[in-house]
């Protein structure tokens, strides 16, 4: 449980901590530190250098401005907790930060960790695809948006470039009449989910379903939309048999493994309930 | 709740802050890890990634060229001292490091001393070692079978079948179970599991070569014991009990996992011998959780025998013990399956037949008595779920079956049919007090009518009998030594006093608990009472703090040792007062004349007089020893009431309630009772729905670390509803029984009763522990409540 020996650099500055990304070629950022100091305890990630970005300044905010929720990479979990924005306009992004790890993780973990890291295990990326979120990246050439459905790539995989760091996410601002909800099933306080769903949805005057993202936690090799269960739902006015059959899709087009979670006909039968669950929390919040 | 002394004397049934807690609370706890000498080296350990394998070779070479590692200790190398082996508390042998074979997943292989910590890791990823993988035994039913490899042929074996144990009368059972009415069966699994305290083990090991005085700082709930083990296994090289000190710091937590001598121990304690130099080790999480001690690990067939009425006749157990490679355990050593055979339980019934097999396979050794006094937890939840079951058959309420079946409180002393004689209880007062504070009746309402709309809730009681405080010295010994315990108390001038024990605190509050003891019985204020444990040079031999032991056995000592210096201030105080000791009469905190309560003497003016002024012919000076050999064992007992609330969707279980009424006899301190009560009850709850080993078909661990084994936390613990009644211990001096375990054994089967209450109307008549929303899922799929997508 101890890493291996590595070089540690603490850059003041986004410029400076990409010039060094450039200068070592296959470093590692860290920022919150919670996915990845588990790795090099295990020895399971061997980096020789390390960047440390948590004292980069002007990387943590909450903010709407221009038609985006903008959330900064270095942004804690904790942070998303107590922001008044949050916890009033976003609730999907407030039922995942409390959900996550328990409260010193949050203390520390930021968001763009939970997304950069790639793993279908973390809440945020199934957020981010309900949200169609856009992840902004930061290399030697700039910024450059990506959305979020082209991010996640595969397994513990992403966009990112490795001379990028992640910096910003957009969230598209809160319209009238939408709500959202993230559930996930846990074995304790702490855990990764055994299935979570994300779901935001918009409805228009009709009561009818304008748009609807749905995201899946950790039942697929990487980050997953439940695009099949989106169709059923889209454009319909949302009724009983409606919202069961597509839970019944979102449980059928995930893809899990049988672990010490669960097995992979359990963790359906969960996408299924979580689906139905997350959809009604969804509706009934967007009034 | 008996209390006759003053709140500044604070005898027994005060409430009094922990006296511990001031430096615990400010961070100025002394753990192991805290203790750092001059010139200290470190240890780590290189562990097997196999269950099974031949060890072809070990190429330390790119370790040793790391600045910094000075040597890789190997089994070969401790070979030559003949210290490669070691023996077991239960007459078995395990291996310290390995020659040839590892055993099981984790096992140690080599050590690496190296000048630091992180370059002692450094090394331990250096070491290379080649294996010739072999295919594991995993199954200790397969174990058994004829083609299952031999594990220990060096124990001269030729299958895998450790020993027979059992008690009862065999042919009388089967002739009961044959006429009976009724017969119930399960099948049950107490799963493998851990004690995963905060803390884990360690040592730092201090030879000095020149005197050859070891000094071992070190993680142990039994310091004397450890000493005198050391000298026995050790002698051979030189160490001698007079030159060997043990001393047990402040402990984080041991709960059983803190009895046995780990490999590891004995590795630092030969790397200082062989280097001269102090040697520290400290176990991280997954060291501690894949390779110490495990508990329970009982497979049990169960079977009850009753009437039609279900007034029990006969009990039936048949277990197999899956001990790993070794038989590891910590019990007494006549007690092969522990104090199993309190299976019977609060019920009264003659006829009783309980069997035993312990079984090798390729795992971890061990079998410590996790918060529980040897083998208690198992038999109390087979008999507490087996009850249960018979209510099911014969559809009785279990509270009404357990009423009609217990033990009355006129039969005690009463002779269990597998031969103990409780000292005292009253069970259907505890019953009746939980019911009452839980409303048993109108949630056996609700549920009828949940049943009806469809909804599940459970109701789960767990009424048990624990067996505590080993133990009289007739049947109760550790390799040998007799299982007393012993208190030393000396008064100081000034009236204040130290009070130094053979038992050692982890966490229980000792130094309050035997301050208030001496407190009610010499009436000096329990804050002047020091209390000190676990330096071998200084306390009185002791066998040590475990199996709730510590107030039945070294808090009885302490009475004891207080009488006779009570008996010694009578004597001084008539001196003082020139009257006969006949014509004293004592209360808390003073002698005086009967009928002229004006002439007294406080024990602070005896005890002043004892070195200024003691009369002629007594030895001066305040101070006494005593060793406490129980009569018997103790019998703490509790009723316990769950409710359960089942999200049949997910599985979910949510604990709505949980009443847990205890009988601990005497009360020394309600706080801190509660306090053992609240923890206990949260480690009752752990294996009930969250923790177990789970090993694949290779012997692999699969959930090593915190990650996957699932210790819950204040967020998964309900809120506890906490009660007592008090029936005294009638032969311990204080009448008091011991509590730090009754909530550990009790509380699973109520949960798991809970749980298949919540399911019985669909059939179900048992689920092993620990009962999670997948367990439920897959049964209420199988029941045809949910469907699989």
């Amino acid at each position: 449980m101890i890493p291996q020996s590595f070089q540690y650099e603490a850059p003041a500055t986004l410029a400076k901590a990409l010039s060094l990304l450039q200068q070592y070629g296959d470093a590692k950022i860290l920022s919150g530190g919670h996915s990845l100091i588990p790795m090099l305890k295990l020895r399971l990630a061997t980096p020789e250098h390390i960047i440390d970005i948590s004292g980069i300044k002007g990387l943590s905010y909450i903010k709407e401005q221009g038609g985006y929720l903008k959330i900064g990479a270095l942004t804690k979990e904790s942070d998303l907790e107590e922001s008044r924005t949050i916890r009033t306009r976003y609730p999907i992004l407030m039922d995942a930060a409390k959900m996550i790890a328990d409260p010193s993780v949050r203390n520390l973990a930021t968001i763009g960790g939970n997304l950069a890291h790639g793993d279908a295990a973390n809440d945020h990326p199934a957020v981010m695809l309900a949200l169609r979120a856009e992840i902004i990246a930061t290399g030697p050439n700039g910024k450059r948006n990506i959305p979020v459905d082209e991010f996640f790539l595969g397994f513990f995989t992403t966009a990112l470039q490795p001379d990028e760091i992640l910096t910003e996410i957009h969230i598209p601002v809160k319209k009238a009449k939408t709500g959202g909800a993230y559930l996930k099933l846990e074995r304790k306080v702490g855990d990764y989910a055994t299935a979570g769903v994300a779901v935001q949805l918009t409805k228009d005057d009709q009561g009818h379903i304008a748009q609807i993202g749905i995201g899946l936690t950790n039942v697929s090799a990487a980050p997953m939309r439940a695009s099949n269960a989106e169709a059923v739902l889209k454009g319909k006015s949302p009724t009983d048999e409606l919202i069961a059959k597509a839970a019944l899709a979102a449980a059928r087009e995930c893809d899990p493994n049988a672990d010490l979670r669960g097995t992979v006909e359990y963790k359906r039968a969960m996408v299924k309930t979580l689906t139905e669950r997350a959809v009604r929390l969804a509706l009934k919040r967007a009034k | 709740m008996f209390c006759n002394t003053s709140k500044e004397i604070s005898g027994l049934g005060h409430g009094m802050k922990r006296k511990e807690d001031a430096r615990f609370l400010q961070g100025k706890g002394n753990y192991i890890d805290d203790i750092k000498l001059p010139g200290m080296l470190y240890m780590d350990i290189v562990r097997s990634p196999y269950a099974y394998a031949k060890i072809v070779n070990i190429d330390a070479s790119k370790a040793l060229a790391i600045p910094g590692v000075l040597a890789v200790i190997t089994g070969r190398d401790l070979e030559k001292y003949k210290l490669h082996w070691m023996p077991t508390l239960m007459s078995d042998t395990q291996m310290v490091l390995p020659t040839d074979t590892v055993m099981y997943y984790a096992q140690e292989v080599c050590v690496v001393i190296a000048t630091e910590r992180y370059i002692a890791a450094d090394g331990v990823a250096a070491v290379e070692v080649e294996y010739e993988p072999m295919k594991a035994v995993v199954d200790p039913f397969k174990a058994l079978e004829k083609s299952a490899p031999v594990l220990r042929p060096d124990k001269g074996k030729t299958d895998n079948h450790i020993w027979h144990w059992e008690a009862g009368d065999r042919a009388a059972t089967d002739k009961a179970f044959e006429k009976a009415d009724v017969v119930v069966k399960e099948q049950m699994y107490i799963p493998r599991i851990h004690v995963a305290s905060i803390e884990t083990c360690g040592c730092v090991a201090d030879f000095q070569p020149v005197g050859g005085q070891l000094t071992l700082y070190m993680t142990t709930q039994a310091p004397h014991a450890i000493r005198t083990v050391l000298a026995l296994v050790a002698g051979h090289v030189g160490l001698s009990e007079e030159r060997i000190r043990v001393i047990s710091p402040d402990i984080g937590g041991g709960f059983g996992g803190k009895v046995p001598v780990y490999p590891g121990y004995v590795c630092a304690v030969a790397a200082s011998v062989l280097i001269g130099k102090p040697v520290k080790w400290i176990e991280d999480r997954m060291e501690n959780l894949q390779a110490d001690s495990f508990a329970r690990d009982y497979h049990i067939t169960c079977e009850l025998a009753a009437t039609k009425e279900g007034r029990i006749q006969a009990l039936r157990f048949k277990t197999i013990a899956d001990h790993g490679y070794a038989d590891a355990q910590a019990a007494p050593s006549k007690f092969p399956a522990g104090l199993f055979s309190i299976c019977t339980g609060s019920y009264d019934f003659n006829t009783a037949f309980t069997e035993m097999d312990a079984v090798y396979t390729n795992k971890a050794p061990g079998g410590v008595a996790y918060r529980c006094s040897f083998r208690v937890t198992e038999a109390v939840h087979a008999i507490e779920r087996m009850v249960d079951r018979l209510a099911l058959e014969v559809g009785k309420d279990p509270a009404k079956l357990r009423m009609e079946n217990f033990i009355k409180k006129d039969q005690f002393p009463y002779k269990s049919a597998l031969g103990w004689e409780y000292d005292s209880g009253d069970y259907h007062t505890a019953l009746k007090k939980a019911m009452d504070t839980i409303g048993y009746n109108k949630l056996r309402k609700e549920q009828a009518e949940k049943r009806k709309r469809g909804e599940l809730m459970g109701i789960g009681i767990s009424s048990f009998t624990e067996i505590v405080g080993a133990g009289p010295s007739r049947q109760f010994d550790i390799l040998g030594i007799k299982m007393f315990d012993s208190a030393e108390i000396r008064v100081h001038p000034t009236g204040k006093a130290i009070a130094r024990f053979g038992t050692k605190s982890q966490g229980q509050g000792h130094e309050t608990t035997y301050a208030q003891i001496i407190a009610q019985e010499l009436g000096i204020p329990a804050a002047h009472i020091e209390v000190e444990e676990g330096d071998t040079d200084t306390a009185p031999y002791g066998l040590g703090t475990y199996a709730s032991r510590s107030t039945p056995v070294g808090g009885a000592a302490a009475a004891m040792a207080a009488r006779k210096l009570r008996d010694k201030a009578r004597k001084i105080a008539a001196y003082l007062l020139e009257v006969s000791e006949e014509d004293l009469e004592w209360e808390p905190g003073k002698f005086f004349v009967k009928g002229a309560p004006e002439k007294a003497k406080t024990i602070q003016e005896i005890v002043f007089a004892a070195y200024t002024n003691h009369p002629p012919g007594m030895e001066a000076g305040f101070e006494a020893t005593h060793y406490y050999d129980p009569p018997n064992l103790t019998f703490p007992f509790g009723s316990y009431i769950c409710v359960v609330d089942i999200d049949k969707e997910t599985g979910e279980i949510k604990i709505r309630r949980f009443v847990a009424i205890d009988d601990c006899g005497n009360i020394i301190n309600p706080m801190i009772v509660q306090g053992q009560v609240h923890g206990g009850l949260t480690q009752g709850l752990a294996p009930a729905m969250y923790e177990e080993f789970i090993y694949d078909d290779d012997g692999n661990l699969l959930n090593g670390s915190f990650m996957d084994y699932l210790v819950p936390t204040a967020v998964e613990s309900p809120h506890w509803e906490t009660g007592h009644t008090i029936t005294p211990s009638p032969h311990h001096p204080i009448g008091a029984k011991g509590v730090g375990e009754s909530p550990t054994v009790g509380a699973p089967p109520a949960i798991a009763n809970a749980i298949v209450d919540a399911l019985s109307h669909l059939g179900v008549t048992h689920m092993d522990i620990p009962i999670t929303p997948q367990k439920v899922w897959k049964v209420l799929k199988e029941k045809g409540v949910v469907k699989a997508v």
